[in-house]
């Protein structure tokens, strides 16, 4: 059964079957603005929970993409990397940033689930 | 919208092409003689093709030139309220100093001997930066703000190296100016982001929850880029020196309070100071800029050479880690730094006087209170209680639901002969605008800029003009570029 979680960074991960899928919500791509440029992990590359992973440019701002869980890289969506926009066109789905075999499963218990995330979402409206 | 002419220009306003696309290789404004037939020794390696120069004649060459200029905006043309750039005027005055020929003629590679003058000069404008901030020491070669910054941050490296307790981590708050992380990491560190509260100032508390003895330094601006002075700055002076870290202070607002508090009674240990900025110096485009920094005591050693020092026969630089030298980290600059700068901040300083500057910093934040009060009534002011300092910042809550962005409402303004305020910074607040007016604009200035964005904010939120404001600016040479386009496929060569 896939799991799947969200940060108050804006990240989401997605978990099943012990690989976990992470991107950016569709609330921070629409935040960003156009893409312009992303820098993914290396693959191999252990990552610490809030720790950066990866850095989005758009025509607005740089920002730091932050690892929702402990583990280590082990795919990245060169696609993006190559075309920016589809992260844009898709956050949630085919722009995904980087796959990860998480080292503390348990550390997803700490974050939010969809309904909790919309409702953080909403103190965030102005 | 193209104009209905036969030509495309615009009146008097021409349709310029790029310098490639005009004239033809054969034509040349000077008349060469012929080249003598030569053997070359370049193995081969001789140029197979033309170099592809543009040919021009002379007159060519300056039209092309002058149309461009003519295109251009600046501080010289209108105003220009861009937030932490101080764009304020040039007084003419700087430039007839800096083109006296014993500023102007002198050459770095002069015996010091024969340019004792511009040496004075140097010196003099160095204790009038010491004095405006209360430091001890001051170090005038950097060239720009950021250098700067590297200046002050390789200064605090050599001191803490010097006592054997090299430090990993510079913290930087939410609100920085880009180039205080990008010095950090150049500089070898690690850059740990402070949040800021609800007033816009320092989290003080996540501040203290990250000082360790692993951080170098605290890079703070003050005031800061949302416009406000950091009013628990002695705190957090106190809570650096505490910690053994230094207190680096981002002097890009400085004329906010020059004259009226004292850098050395905040506890900072290193400030740039930019010249550009405060005093008067052109810049964006029309620089160079400068950017002293000025030293505490517990720093003073480490500064770069070269220095002045008085010798016994006058003036000298001090240009080795030697003797006076010998705890400097080094040199960061060909020769002395920006000297020309130099001469017209220094005609600044002494045209205004002591009490000028007072007033002109004074005046400065007089004016931002201004475009704060008045815009209030139809922008949203992020930090409503209380006054501001140099700046003014709002953020996009006014425009909400009506379908403008803070980037649509920037390009409208352009059609209305203004130069746009800085967009989207600080990231701090949503869809920032940050203006910034100096002391320097007219009441009569500031009235009609305030009336235009009041009628452009009103005009956005009556509803049905997301379109109007999203084809803006429509009387430019160029309409609305595609910015994403130009980022994400960059074309950074002209090729025919």
């Amino acid at each position: 059964m896939t799991v799947l979680r969200f940060t108050n960074e804006h990240e989401w991960i997605s978990f099943d079957n012990g690989t976990a899928t992470v991107g950016i919500t569709d609330y921070a791509a629409h935040q960003l603005g156009d893409i312009v440029f992303i820098e993914l992990p290396e693959i191999g590359k252990s990552l610490a929970k809030g720790g950066q992973a990866a850095v989005v440019e758009s025509v607005k701002a740089a920002s730091e993409v932050y690892s929702p869980a402990s583990g280590s890289v082990t795919a990245i969506n060169q696609a993006i990397a190559d075309q920016p926009g589809q992260v844009n066109d898709s956050p949630e789905g085919d722009g995904w940033f980087y796959k990860m075999s998480l080292s503390a499963p348990g550390e997803l218990s700490g974050l939010m689930d969809k309904d909790a995330y919309e409702a953080y979402l909403k103190t965030l409206d102005h | 919208m193209s104009p209905n002419t036969f030509t495309g220009n615009r009146a008097l306003v021409i349709e310029e092409p790029l310098i490639f696309e005009q004239g033809e290789p054969q034509r040349s404004g000077v008349d060469l003689p012929q080249a003598p037939e030569i053997a070359d020794r370049l193995g081969g390696l001789e140029r197979q093709g033309a170099i592809g120069l543009p040919g021009l004649a002379e007159p060519e060459c300056v039209r092309h030139y002058t149309r461009l200029s003519q295109k251009n905006f600046g501080i010289d043309t209108g105003f220009y309220p861009l937030g932490s750039c101080t764009m304020k005027h040039n007084p003419r005055l700087n430039e007839k100093a800096a083109r006296l020929p014993g500023f102007a003629g002198v050459h770095p590679l002069q015996p010091a001997s024969t340019v004792q003058g511009a040496l004075e000069a140097i010196s003099l404008l160095g204790r009038w930066l010491m004095d405006l901030t209360g430091m001890p020491a001051i170090a005038m070669s950097p060239a720009a703000g950021a250098h700067g910054e590297l200046c002050g941050l390789m200064a605090i490296r050599a001191a803490h190296e010097d006592r054997g307790d090299a430090r990993q981590i510079v913290l930087v708050p939410e609100s920085a100016h880009g180039t205080n992380p990008a010095t950090a990491t150049l500089c070898g560190y690690q850059v740990v982001s402070i949040p800021a509260n609800e007033k816009g100032r320092v989290d003080l508390a996540a501040l203290k929850a990250k000082l360790d003895n692993k951080v170098a330094a605290l890079m703070l601006t003050n005031p800061n880029t949302c416009g406000l002075f950091e009013s628990e700055i002695l705190e957090i002076a106190a809570a650096v020196k505490a910690a053994g870290a230094y207190f680096y202070c981002d002097g890009a607002n400085f004329n906010a309070i020059v004259g009226r508090v004292k850098v050395a009674d905040l506890g900072i240990d290193a400030m740039h100071i930019n010249l550009h900025k405060t005093f008067s110096t052109p810049h964006g485009g029309g620089g160079p800029g400068a950017g002293p920094v000025v030293l505490s005591e517990r720093l003073k050693a480490y500064a770069p050479v070269p220095f002045v020092r008085a010798g016994e026969n006058g003036l000298e630089l001090v240009e080795h880690c030697l003797g006076d030298g010998e705890k400097s980290f080094g040199r960061m600059k060909g020769f002395h730094g920006q000297f020309g700068v130099m001469i017209r901040s220094l005609a600044y300083i002494l045209s205004m006087g002591g009490n000028g500057l007072w007033q002109a910093s004074s005046d400065a934040v007089l004016n931002a209170n201004y475009l704060l009060a008045r815009l209030s009534a139809e922008l949203t002011p992020s930090f409503p209680e209380g006054p501001c300092m140099h700046e003014a910042l709002f953020d996009d809550r006014f425009l909400k639901d009506t379908g403008v962005t803070t980037l649509d409402f920037a390009k409208a303004m352009i059609d209305e002969g203004f130069h746009p305020m800085t967009m989207y910074f600080p990231l701090v607040v949503h869809g920032a605008l940050l203006m910034e007016p100096t002391e320097t604009e007219s009441k009569q200035t500031l009235d009609q800029y305030v009336e235009t964005l009041l009628s452009l904010a009103r005009k956005a939120k009556a509803g049905g003009a997301a379109d109007d404001f999203k084809a803006a600016p429509r009387m430019t040479p160029r309409r609305r570029l595609d910015e994403t386009r130009a980022a994400r496929s960059p074309v950074l060569r002209w090729k025919p």
